[in-house]
């Protein structure tokens, strides 16, 4: 042992060796002490893209409120429903709603939270917001091929005065698995029966044509930068990227504009006790002034969470939003529930979700 | 040493004993650093191996789903729960192998330049001006790809090589439609300037090694500067840049977000180099967040297990490539 100090001063090695050592002993230590990175007074939650900004904006407003912060993920619909089912989150949120069957094999309950449309968005030279309408049949047979040109007379015969190119249409597509395609491609299934056979409804499909380009952002900057494009993008990211719009012929044989009134209106015309979990696809619903690509989006809970607490917490957080985030979600171009359906929701919590000692948590 | 000098005066047995504590302690602590490296080495083999049986096990169930087949079907239906591998397969391979044809010779003229032809000012200069460009994130090229590049090549360049090749046959097949600008010659043009640095950088270094006295002796019998490249500096150094090449390609086949952004995401084979295809690591990129569990997410371990191998296959014919010609080269 005397020699030690000798010894080291050859060997630097060695004392960076001892070093690295203390500090992995150290990160070592801190994993196992460490609490999770988000305390009692984070709401945890994991899912769908579509609502983050609105989520976050509420969760914003929720915290300079009640000091409640929401820690939410938006890493997908498939990811938020495997982390709920793992139940390393409070809640999930997903696009495409879960079965009936699903929800109660697993004990999760599930509402829809807040609405959005999807609108058709063009690149042709001449043509303005608005100005060209398109009806479920040539959209479906656009995105599948058989309808290649831009005066093709499908899409002549709906718009009279409007002068269309020869040239080919070039369709942008989804590349990433998202629950705007699964409503988009829900919808075409919906009003063509070649497109329920042949492609189906998901997430991501077997697309015949075109280019997929990853996200909303994605597809509105394909379309925006290529000519003679047509691509389907969440309202918010066509109005806030001032692209060409284009009119739906809804079920009611009526011209639409996509505005919050046109979703509103395929919300309060659907019945939402018809499904399980309030799963209703407002894809193609009845009424005048509907537009016909509406769509809700969902959270996801256990019946009996494992932490009443935290749920109860989320619960809250919920409430509030739905009873003063409207104008906040009007802000950012969702659509609030309708309030026939949040007093339907909020009475399922009460009924539904039980903490351990069987009372309701909210 | 210092063990004597310490110890002057004490008997001999005294020093023997204190001599050899040392040298155990010497060899106890040879030992204990031999043992690290071991361990340091044995961890990349570990996670190597992890890394393996894990994508098998995740692949599995779509390996035994389709089987041969997935290799061969060019179906990519989620829904029906359909999956070919090849369109992603193809992309993969043919995107990579055009960067490769298009930054070969521009890294080897890049190192070339550097190296024999530039004045000495300007070395430095346009030496780091290459290194940074292999110092960009791939995000970037991605945005600029999809935001610039694509745009351009699709409004100025596209119409014109169509045109161009219009009249010759099977070249007029390559270079059909156009009208997207993210296709799979894009997403190529974009992979060969990401890894023209890593060819250049390697060219340049290697060639730097191949020693004056040969270049002069060249230069004295009446060479040109192309006969010395040629006869001197490449086959001295054919080794070095072989494997700036075979890291390259590496790195083109692995690449991730750049591609996804600009190769059109399309599971589909198209003759056209100008039409959207897709890629492996695209596929996984696009699809993993929101693939359901069970076979769609295994068809996705899958691929991944594909390109771990196809990396594989690679990297070993490059090693074979250069035994063979240091065995030639030696006999």
């Amino acid at each position: 042992m005397k020699r030690t100090g000798k010894n080291l001063k050859n060997s630097p090695l060695k004392a960076i060796m001892v070093f690295i050592g203390i500090v992995m002993f150290a990160a070592v230590a801190a994993g196992f002490n460490g609490s999770p990175a988000y305390s009692a007074e984070q709401i945890a939650g994991a899912g769908a893209t579509f609502p983050y900004p609105v989520y976050s904006k509420w969760a914003d407003s929720y915290q300079k409120e009640t000091g409640v912060g929401l820690n939410y993920q938006s890493i997908g619909s498939g990811g938020g429903i495997k982390q709920i089912k793992a139940k390393t989150v409070t809640f999930g949120a997903t696009d495409a709603p879960l079965s009936g069957q699903e929800l109660s094999e697993s004990g999760l309950v599930q509402w829809p939270m807040v609405m959005g449309g999807i609108v058709p968005v063009i690149n042709v030279d001449g043509v303005k917001p608005g100005q060209l309408v398109l009806d479920g049949a040539t959209l479906a047979n656009i995105f599948m091929g058989k309808i290649t040109k831009w005066n093709d007379p499908a899409i002549a015969k709906l718009n009279g005065g409007v002068s269309l190119p020869g040239t080919s249409i070039n369709v942008v597509t989804r590349s990433d698995g998202s629950g705007t395609t699964y409503n988009f491609t829900y919808y075409l299934a919906e009003v063509s029966s070649a497109w329920k056979s042949e492609i189906g409804v998901d997430k991501a499909v077997e697309w015949p044509v075109g280019i997929g380009a990853k996200g909303n952002e994605g597809v509105a900057q394909n379309v925006a930068g290529a000519k003679n494009s047509i691509g389907y993008v969440e309202y918010a990211y066509a109005k806030q990227n001032g692209l060409t719009y284009t009119r739906m012929i809804n079920k009611a044989g009526k011209a639409v504009s996509p505005d919050a009134d046109a979703f509103a209106a395929a919300a309060a015309s659907a019945d939402w006790s018809s499904v399980p979990g309030y799963g209703v696809i407002l894809a193609n619903q009845p009424g005048d002034s509907t537009w016909p690509m509406t769509a809700a989006t969902f959270i996801l809970m256990y019946k009996s969470p494992e932490d009443d607490a935290a749920s109860a917490q989320a619960l809250k957080f919920f409430k509030w939003a739905f009873e003063k985030g409207d104008t906040e979600a009007l802000g950012l171009d969702y659509i609030p529930m309708p309030k026939s359906v949040v007093d339907s929701v909020e009475a399922m919590w009460a009924k539904e979700i039980k903490g351990a000692n069987g009372k309701p948590l909210i | 040493m210092s063990g004597t000098m310490l110890n002057v005066g004490l008997d001999a047995a005294q020093l023997t004993e204190q001599r050899s504590k040392v040298l155990r302690g010497f060899a106890r602590g040879d030992r204990a650093f031999s043992l690290t490296t071991l361990i340091a080495c044995w961890t990349v083999v570990i996670i190597l191996t992890g890394v393996m049986v894990a994508l098998f096990r995740g692949a599995l169930p779509a390996f035994q789903a389709f089987g041969w087949e997935f290799f061969i079907s060019q179906r990519w239906s989620p829904p029906k729960e359909i999956f070919g591998g090849l369109p992603a397969i193809y992309g993969t391979l043919i995107s990579s192998l055009i960067a490769m044809a298009i930054a070969m010779p521009i890294g080897l003229g890049i190192a070339i330049f550097l190296t024999e032809t530039c004045p000495m000012a300007l070395r430095k200069p346009i030496g780091i001006a290459v290194e940074l460009l292999a110092g960009v994130p791939s995000i970037i090229y991605g945005i600029w790809g999809l935001f610039i590049f694509a745009p351009f090549l699709a409004e100025h360049v596209n119409p014109s090589l169509v045109k161009f090749f219009a009249p010759i046959p099977l070249l007029n097949a390559l270079f059909a439609n156009g009208s997207y600008g993210t296709n799979v010659l894009t997403a190529s043009l974009i992979l060969s300037i990401m890894i023209i640095p890593f060819i250049s950088s390697v060219s340049r270094d290697v060639f730097e090694t191949v020693p004056a006295v040969l270049k002069e002796a060249a230069y004295g019998l009446g060479c040109t500067t192309w006969e010395v490249v040629r006869k001197v500096v490449i086959p001295h150094t054919r080794v070095g840049v072989i494997g700036g090449g075979m890291l390259a390609l590496g790195r083109a086949l692995g690449e991730t977000m750049a591609v996804t952004f600009v190769i059109g995401n399309a599971h589909r084979i198209n003759p056209s180099f100008l039409d959207p295809g897709t890629t492996i690591s695209a596929t996984i990129a696009n699809e993993f967040t929101e693939a359901d569990p069970g076979l769609y997410s295994s068809t996705l371990f899958a691929l991944g297990f594909i390109l771990f191998v196809i990396t594989f296959i690679v990297l070993a014919a490059a090693r074979l490539m250069l035994m063979r010609i240091e065995r030639r080269l030696g006999n």
